[in-house]
């Protein structure tokens, strides 16, 4: 920062630690105008690991991530002067704890001193694309032969920029982030400050060892801080593989930290995207398009023109977005413009028309087959049982409404919001206004929530459009109302299985067609040991807006899967938990996960009159979760009054980040399998605030108990996994209750009324 | 103009009396803690303190509050800056996950225990079944309320 004056350097300072946090939140403007960083050498390969490919410059991204002072070691972490060692992590806080974890992946390796430790989120720039991510996706997860894993990084890194990966979802951060990037950086920034210390002192490297930030040399007692050799060590080639420790030395890894956001959103200070603050900045809302993929047809605003703070009143295609002084002006304003839309067939459309399409498509469309094992047609079998299952549509409902504040201007255009995509923000942001990307920069906020919904840029793209149309900075603000009918929902699913079963009632065979796949593929797939499978979707799309909702497709077939397993349980009249068990035979992580769960609930132990229980279990994203609700339907309604929740992440990282995920997870699939229901009538969604997409509250919400279960598999993921058990472990319980089998989501919309 | 007295501060609002109180505190005070959240007393995101009870800022108005003490989650801290017993309970119970509806979870915590230092359980779900956790950490909330109740 040589070129910013002593106020500026403290403005600056200041910024960066605004919170009492020490999450800090990236600021372009600390940084702006920061010359070559001392130390680091051009062209050397100044980065480690698999944290970028050998031969990548770092003096550019030191530009981007280091102040005067500080070397940038890796892509991931730096060492300033004063031996604050700051990891800086690819991926958006939204509550799932990820700086937290990321940063002691990073410190256990570095043996940096945690209690001294920052993090700065990654600035959204193409060389921290998460291509630990992209990897992942375009290799389908396989085992790379060590000799090509350069070549393979290197690839990885070219698509991921190209991807525009960055991207926080699919509980992917510490599963491919941490394990891939985070750990190995960590280790070879050690490794580095080891090499450039024997350098320094003249003695051997093995005489040497890293502890909490500084390198010790035993034998001559002497010390020093990894401050000391921070610049040489960034002139150093890096060890792309070095050595890693074992799970059984963790010492941070495995603890329950403290999650360093959680200060901030104790007093207030936490900055969401809502909350930005640009001098000059107006405010605006929008109403769009009821019917989604409509435009406005007539805009009459002469009741609402010249109402008080008004600066003007836009007809922007697909929406009407009006700026004012402030937000409530600007909705006042918008209440009085007479908007008439177009019209086209999707007007007709309802919640029954659309399962229709669906059944027809099922009945008439193409078939096609993603999972397969022996041949189902030749399966034999002693009786064959067949069912249908649907879900609704299902709204995101993030607490903070979606948001984001934008000033075009002078051919550049800032952009303040919380998003799970950075990187494809800008590029998407960027491009729609028809400029190059590095003429957009993006300022990233925790997100108040996200679960899949601030993976879009809808609202950014608006924010900008209104900008540029008004001429001013303005903060975008949808209503509640907005954000329940204009969401990019789960998907609506219908889905008919079949199994043959032998004389004992075990499957032998497995069917599953259903309308409406997103991802990721294996969800549908199921572990049980069946040894014919056939499993299939057909397309059958309408012209409301999908996107990822927590655990995306696992959510639906979880629910399909485990309460058809549980049919077949009934009709064999055998125990749930035990029929599944046969079912598992040689899968001993399921089988423990299982019995754990079972064991936590007193499964098979008496429960009083009108209480019953329910078990379920769901692999998804490599982590193995079960669960068993405890139910009770002698109130007006069914109510859930405890959940037992078995999880294995091959490792927790942060155990109590992780349990606080599993509750987390476990109550947002609750509210999804009691009262989730986003139905379509007259082209339009019928919800629209929390009184009628209710949400669980206090008084509903059951005790929770969770058990993590550490098994030497790789680390799986946690923000998700909770979610699909959930639904089905409820509806199996809800028959284990009545006998009547739940078929369709939610629960309210069954007949369950009560005792009587 | 309306003269109300913010966070101990004698503090004048321009705004539109007819605003609900909401924006006048986010917008003109510029203390941007309290959150909107639904627009319609369903979330409780946006509850703060008039009067020393627990109000939803998001349908309470400007001039509902005229001369009233007016109390957000920016001024719950003791003068020296000590955090109030429930914010310290947060932490100690490691509360917060995307932490937005928390500023309002702890004014209705705080408006509780002043109102009934020792809730029983049944009081504390009745009491916050108004404020909506959309990561359902109900189960802390709970757990810190009792952890502050304990130690007031």
């Amino acid at each position: 920062m040589a070129n910013l004056s002593r106020a500026e350097k403290k403005a600056a300072k200041k910024d960066r630690r605004a919170g009492e946090s020490r999450a800090r939140k990236w600021t372009r403007r600390g940084f702006i105008g920061a010359g070559a960083v001392a130390g680091l050498a051009a062209g050397g390969a100044l980065v480690v690991g698999v944290a970028i490919r050998p031969g990548d410059r770092t003096d550019e991204l030191a530009k981007l991530a280091a102040a005067d002072g500080e070397s940038l070691l890796t892509t991931w972490v730096k060492v300033a002067q004063d031996n604050t060692v700051t990891a800086i992590i690819p991926h958006g806080e939204m509550g799932q704890g990820i700086h937290t974890a990321l940063s002691a992946m990073l410190a256990e390796e570095m043996e940096a001193d945690w209690e001294a430790m920052e993090v700065m989120e990654a600035p959204a720039e193409k060389d921290f694309a998460n291509f630990e991510l992209a990897r992942e996706f375009l290799t389908g997860n396989m085992n790379i032969p060590n000799i090509l894993f350069d070549t393979v990084n290197g690839t990885m890194l070219a698509a991921a920029k190209g991807m525009n990966m960055q991207i926080t979802g699919g509980s992917t951060s510490v599963r491919f982030t941490g394990v891939g990037a985070m750990l190995t950086a960590g280790a070879a920034a050690r490794e580095l400050l080891i090499k450039a210390a024997a350098k320094d002192w003249d003695v051997a490297e093995a005489e040497l060892r890293a502890e909490k930030s500084f390198i010790y040399h035993d034998i001559s007692g002497k010390s020093a801080p990894f401050a000391a050799f921070a610049e040489t060590a960034a002139t150093m080639k890096p060890n792309i593989r070095p050595k890693l420790k074992k799970r059984s030395e963790y010492k941070l890894i495995g603890q329950s930290l403290p999650r360093i956001d959680i200060p901030a959103k104790v007093d207030g200070t936490a900055m969401f995207g809502i909350d930005a603050q640009v001098p000059g900045m107006k405010y605006a809302t929008l109403m769009q398009a009821p019917v989604h993929g409509q435009s406005v047809a007539k805009l009459d605003k002469s009741d609402a023109k010249n109402m008080p703070g008004v600066i003007g009143i836009y007809n922007m295609g697909g929406y009407v977005g009006v700026v004012a002084e402030g937000y409530w002006q600007a909705k006042q304003a918008l209440n009085m413009c007479e908007v008439t839309w177009t019209e086209d067939v999707t007007a007709t459309v309802s919640q029954d028309s659309i399962f229709t399409q669906y059944a027809a498509a099922l009945d008439n469309g193409k078939r096609k087959v993603m999972h397969k094992a022996g041949n189902v047609a030749k399966a034999g079998g002693a009786s064959t049982h067949e069912a249908e299952y649907k879900v609704p549509y299902l709204a995101h409902a993030c607490m903070e409404p979606m948001n984001a504040t934008a000033w075009v201007r002078d051919g550049k255009c800032d952009l303040w919001a919380g998003t799970q995509n950075p990187l494809g923000t800008r590029e998407e942001v960027a491009g729609h206004l028809g400029m190059e990307s590095e003429n957009l920069t993006l300022h990233t906020f925790f997100m108040g929530g996200g679960f899949g919904r601030r993976a879009s840029n809808d609202f950014s793209i608006q924010a900008a459009d209104l900008s540029k149309k008004s001429g001013h900075p303005v903060k975008l603000i949808w209503s509640r109302e907005e954000t329940t009918q204009q969401d990019q929902y789960r998907p609506s699913v219908l889905a008919r299985l079949k199994a043959s079963v032998d004389e004992d009632g075990m499957p032998v065979s497995w069917e599953s067609t259903f309308v409406h796949k997103l991802d990721p593929p294996e969800a549908s797939d199921i572990f049980y040991n069946i040894p014919n499978k056939s499993i299939g979707f057909v397309e059958s799309p309408t012209h409301v807006r999908l996107g990822p909702w927590r655990s995306v497709d696992h959510t639906q077939h979880g629910f399909f899967t485990e309460s058809f397993i549980d049919e077949l349980a009934a009709n064999a009249g055998a125990d749930p938990y035990d029929y599944r068990r046969k079912l598992l035979a040689g899968k001993p992580r399921h089988l423990k996960v299982l019995d754990t769960a079972a064991k936590m609930a007193d499964w098979g132990k008496p429960l009083a009159a009108g209480q019953a229980r329910g078990i379920a279990i769901v692999e998804s994203f490599m982590t193995i979760v079960a669960e068993v609700v405890t139910v009770d339907i002698t109130g007006d309604a069914p109510r859930v009054t405890h959940v037992a929740c078995a999880a294995d992440a091959g490792l927790a990282v942060n155990p109590d980040g992780f349990k606080a995920q599993m509750e987390s997870g476990i109550l947002y699939g609750l509210t999804a399998a009691l009262h989730g229901d986003i139905s379509i009538a007259d082209g339009s969604v019928e919800q629209s605030n929390f009184h009628d997409y209710p949400i669980m509250r206090m008084d509903e919400s059951p005790q929770i108990d969770v058990a993590i279960i550490s098994s030497d598999a790789r680390i799986g993921g946690a923000g998700e996994p909770g979610t699909p058990p959930i639904s089905p472990a409820l509806s199996n319980a809800l028959f284990a209750a009545t006998g009547q089998r739940l078929r369709e989501l939610p629960v309210a919309k069954a007949d369950f009324g009560g005792a009587s | 103009m309306t003269k109300i007295n913010l966070n101990g501060k004698p503090t004048t609002l321009k705004m539109d009396p007819n605003t609900p109180l909401l924006w006048a505190i986010r917008e003109e005070a510029g203390l941007t803690g309290t959150k909107f959240g639904c627009g319609a007393s369903l979330c409780g995101a946006c509850t703060v303190h008039v009067n020393g009870e627990a109000v939803r800022s998001c349908t309470t108005f400007v001039a509902d509050v005229d001369g009233a003490d007016v109390t957000t989650i920016e001024g719950i801290k003791g003068d020296d800056g000590t955090l109030h017993a429930v914010q310290q309970a947060w932490i100690k119970h490691q509360v917060p996950q995307c932490g937005y509806c928390q500023s309002g979870q702890i004014m209705s915590a705080a408006a509780l225990l002043k109102e009934t230092p020792n809730p029983t359980d049944e009081q504390i779900e009745t009491f916050m079944a108004g404020n909506i956790c959309r990561c359902g950490m109900y189960q802390r909330i709970k757990d810190a309320i009792k952890t502050a109740a304990r130690g007031a």
